[in-house]
């Protein structure tokens, strides 16, 4: 008989692989740049709250509304969450397979802290993240509810869960709170009570939704989110039915669009009718869009106003400038085909102070902090700002270690 | 250089793949067309363990005489791996991606000597991130 071969097998990745064993290159990838001991903040991963959705019906507050859920979900076997929107039948993101984590993750979790805890601290610990910002993934389709109060029973439900069930799992977890922006009295009411919250570090606002944002029935809203001192996050979507995507016939064209439009138009939005001056501490947040759309809209945005200033009378300074300064910008999916284009990019949006890396994980275009840290024209005091240090700053976060072995 | 035996000649069956660890650097041995073909283990778009993600016939499109769409369909030979981190497709043969010929996947030289696989690793190689 042969001797064993002298080597170690690596099995096939699928969706029963641990996160760990999943994301382990950029675990080795920290370790052997060191970087495992700096404070990393992702402000950008999800959750799949649909999986929990039957806990979190029980946080409705309206007693009958609970109860219909309740019912559903009792007695309807394999129906969609009940009340959610959004096209559980389109979700091909995992590309026929191809993208394992995409489509599920079924890995073994032993009995006791909840599977998203326990889930969200494996990505941490794999990712060497110190700090995670969850996000929910079903509900970012919620501002196109047909119905308003649909979205502020589920959105306040979710927050409630959120703070019991994520935020008191582990300290390193954090959050901001959905707004039931379709109504913005209640949105209000959602800062009022969640502001104090010390895991709670902002307000959300899930872009796909047809408001304008410079509605002056959000002023009040506003003004609380700016007194809070917390920053308020435009979280990108897409939706099939935007009559403006829906030539598209593939989610590949859908998701480079759709999750850069609407936040195209809300910045457009936000800056044009003068929000920073009219709320000039109120920090605002731009998620998920990746950056090449940060330098067009500049660009776009100046050349228009220096043509047409009396249509933008609020603003002092150009358009860009607000963007540069006034507005925070996760990184993620970040565009990487042109070096020399990312370098200039990185210069305009001044992200050695604005840009926020976010991983996005689980989903199918995650980043690692990698394709921060690899980048040629970084300092390391630029990486370590845009890995956690701004993050630390926005957040008001102090610095800790990544969980998992010497860990928190 | 060296080597290590990695898999006797039978143990891989045309069309199947193994993962694994030599000499502290993470490769994946295929067997195509009877012979053996060795890939780095990272994926030269984000570092993922590319080997370990599943294989894929070639998907293509053609557009028909008239011009009009002949549809999708499945290449006859050309098969892929797939990075499971975020999807992208590499030629088991060649290892360059389908759709740039800017990412490649790192060789790894491969001999048989007595029915077994051997991998030859150099010298020089970095032991990174387990790739």
């Amino acid at each position: 008989m042969d001797a064993p071969l002298p080597i170690e097998a690596l099995a096939e990745i699928g969706v029963e692989t641990d996160t760990r064993l999943y994301l382990d290159h950029a675990r080795r990838h920290a370790r052997r740049h060191g970087y495992d001991r700096w404070t990393l903040v992702d402000i950008d991963a999800h959750h799949v709250e649909s999986i929990s959705w039957k806990e979190i019906v029980d946080f409705i507050e309206d007693p009958v509304l609970r109860d219909q859920a309740k019912a559903y979900h009792a007695e309807r076997v394999g129906a969609p969450p009940y009340g959610l929107v959004g096209d559980f039948g389109l979700r091909y993101q995992d590309c026929g397979g191809r993208i394992p984590h995409q489509a599920d993750r079924r890995e073994r979790v032993e009995p006791g802290p909840h599977r998203d805890v326990v889930l969200t601290r494996r990505a941490m610990e794999a990712l060497a993240v110190a700090y995670m910002v969850v996000f929910p993934t079903s509900m970012l389709f919620l501002g196109m509810h047909p119905q308003p109060q649909m979205e502020v029973a589920l959105g306040r439900a979710y927050n409630r869960w959120v703070e019991a069930t994520l935020l008191a799992g582990d300290a390193g977890i954090l959050a901001l709170a959905y707004l039931p922006f379709n109504t913005p009295e209640e949105a209000l009411r959602v800062v009022e009570e969640s502001a104090a919250h010390p895991r709670v570090v902002g307000f959300t606002v899930t872009s796909t939704r047809y408001k304008p944002v410079h509605d002056r029935a959000y002023w009040r809203l506003y003004r609380a989110i700016e007194e809070s001192g917390k920053p308020i996050c435009f979280h990108a979507g897409y939706h099939w039915q935007d009559p403006s995507l829906a030539t598209i016939p593939t989610f590949l064209g859908m998701h480079a669009l759709g999750f850069v439009w609407c936040n195209m138009v809300h910045m457009t939005n936000w800056i044009l009718e003068g929000i920073p001056e009219r709320f000039p501490r109120l920090r605002s947040l731009w998620v998920e869009s990746g950056l090449a759309w940060i330098p067009f809209l500049m660009q776009r945005l100046d050349d228009q106003f220096l043509m047409r200033p009396s249509e933008a009378p609020m603003l002092k300074r150009l358009p860009s400038e607000y963007m540069a300064e006034r507005c925070w910008y996760s990184s993620q999916p970040m565009e990487r085909g042109n070096p020399k284009a990312l370098a200039l990019t990185f210069e305009m949006i001044r992200a050695e102070s604005q840009l926020l890396w976010s991983s996005d994980w689980p989903h199918f275009d995650f980043d690692t902090p990698g394709v921060i840290y690899d980048l040629p024209f970084l300092s390391e005091a630029a990486k370590r700002a845009i890995l956690g240090g701004n993050a630390q700053r926005l957040f008001g976060l102090p610095d800790r270690r990544p969980p998992g072995p010497g860990g928190a | 250089m060296a080597e290590y035996r990695v898999a006797r000649e039978g143990d891989l069956a045309e069309g199947e793949k193994r993962v694994f660890v030599a000499g502290g650097v993470e490769i994946g041995l295929f067997r195509l067309d009877g012979r053996f073909i060795a890939w780095r283990n990272a994926c030269p778009h984000q570092g993922g363990p590319v080997c370990q993600g599943r294989i894929f016939r070639r998907v293509i499109a053609e557009a028909g005489e008239t011009g009009r769409p002949a549809g999708r369909r499945y290449h006859e030979r050309d098969v892929n791996i797939v990075c499971p981190w975020h999807g992208a497709e590499f030629d088991i043969r060649t290892g360059v991606h389908v759709g740039s010929g800017l990412l490649r996947l790192a060789p790894v030289a491969t001999l048989l000597r007595d029915g077994a696989v051997h991998v030859a690793i150099a010298d020089e190689v970095e032991h990174g991130d387990g790739a």
